[in-house]
């Protein structure tokens, strides 16, 4: 991950600098991606300017990251929430981060946006954990609803808590 | 000359032998098995249902998808801790006489799938008669794992059964659950099923009991 300058970087940046000034930060590339942390408060603003304006009508990836104990990590949030967007006309492609802290995990849904979003905001509820404020349907997609833990978090054990193994035990007499 | 047993005259092509072991004998060779393929097993279990492999040597070709129809229930695959109460469910439906097979090194003991999702081992939670080894088994090891099935099904057995033990059980837990409180007792329409809808016989399990962990 390195810093780029300016010239390298495609025009969108440019124009989310201008419109959104510090809540845009920490433009970073890596070959030919593009990543731009933003804060929560312009999370939905941002998105719907580059969906709007700049083109990027599909939103191809969603998904979380959980930094806890990651190594040379000094400054961050725990979780960060990434948005991938295509540019079906261009073939470009923009990630949009966005950080989130673990006392209060909760983002704004983007489900207004993407219809798509539904199960993609469902399934980082269900491993991390993020509430996703303004959801439709908020619930588990893939873990079993009474299911307690997120488990791709990183202080959840791998083997889990026991919940693999808490079923009733069917004998040979009692079925 | 005809033979002769216990004084009786006894003629050519007559066999003598008992009701049980004519009954083992027919189950057998009819096995109807029902496949539970979850995974990449599953594919090995095609193949033995395939021509090349042919279990209908063994009168085992009948593959039902509906469990009240089978009578052997073969895991093929993992068992997601979201799969096991289906799984469950499935061998409570099938109807006595059953037996049941685990396919497979995730189906035994979780294999490579040492993780929360995935339970270690269907045996934990079912009787099993037969495990066969192997990641995915040869088709060999299936029609094996059938023979060695059907010497079990010979070996035992009875046509004097005494009923089924799971509904004996059921009738005690229902009339243990009535004598209760107002407030832990069920009512009569909604039985004694769990936290998953369905009929447990031993109780539903509790987490964090020390020999699940």
């Amino acid at each position: 991950m390195n810093e780029s300058n300016a010239e390298t970087l495609p025009p969108v940046i440019g124009q989310l600098k201008d419109r959104f000034g510090s809540s845009v930060s920490r433009i970073s590339t890596f070959r030919d991606n593009v990543r731009v942390l933003v804060d929560r408060s312009e999370l939905v603003a941002v998105l719907g300017m580059l969906k709007a304006e700049a083109g990027f009508g599909l939103l191809a990836e969603l998904g979380g990251t959980d930094y806890l104990g990651y190594p040379n990590r000094e400054n961050g949030a725990r979780f960060e929430i990434h948005y991938v967007l295509l540019n079906q006309e261009t073939h470009e492609r923009i990630i949009i981060k966005v950080g989130v802290e673990d006392t209060d995990p909760w983002l704004p849904s983007v489900v207004s946006l993407w219809l798509g979003a539904d199960w993609m905001e469902r399934e980082v509820f269900d491993m991390y954990g993020i509430r996703f404020e303004g959801h439709p349907d908020l619930r588990r997609i893939l873990m079993p609803d009474e299911f307690t833990s997120f488990p791709l978090r990183k202080d959840y054990p791998l083997r889990g808590r026991g919940e693999r193994h808490n079923f009733p035990r069917i004998t040979r007499e009692q079925s | 000359m005809p033979a002769t047993k216990g004084g009786v005259e006894v003629p050519e092509n007559v066999i003598m032998t008992t009701v049980d072991s004519v009954v083992s004998w027919c189950r057998k060779y009819s096995l109807w098995p029902m496949p539970f393929a979850t995974a990449c097993c599953g594919i090995e279990l095609m193949a033995v249902g395939a021509s090349r492999f042919d279990i209908s040597r063994f009168g085992a070709e009948v593959m039902r998808f509906s469990p009240r129809q089978c009578d052997l229930l073969i895991v093929a695959g993992r068992v997601a801790m979201k799969m096991m109460p289906v799984l469950q469910r499935i061998w409570l439906q099938m109807p006595e006489p059953k037996w049941s097979i685990s396919m497979g090194a995730c189906a035994c003991t979780g294999g490579v799938f040492d993780t929360y999702a995935v339970v270690q081992g269907v045996d934990r939670f079912l009787p099993i008669d037969v495990y066969i080894p192997g990641c995915p088994p040869r088709p060999e090891q299936i029609l094996r794992s059938l023979m060695d099935m059907q010497a079990k099904i010979q070996a035992g057995g009875s046509v004097l059964g005494t009923g089924l033990p799971e509904l004996a059980e059921r009738e005690k837990m229902l009339a243990e659950k009535k004598s209760l409180p107002a407030g832990l007792a069920t009512s009569r329409e909604r039985g004694d099923e769990g936290r998953f809808g369905y009929r447990s016989p031993g109780g539903d399990a509790l987490l964090g009991v020390d020999e699940t962990r």
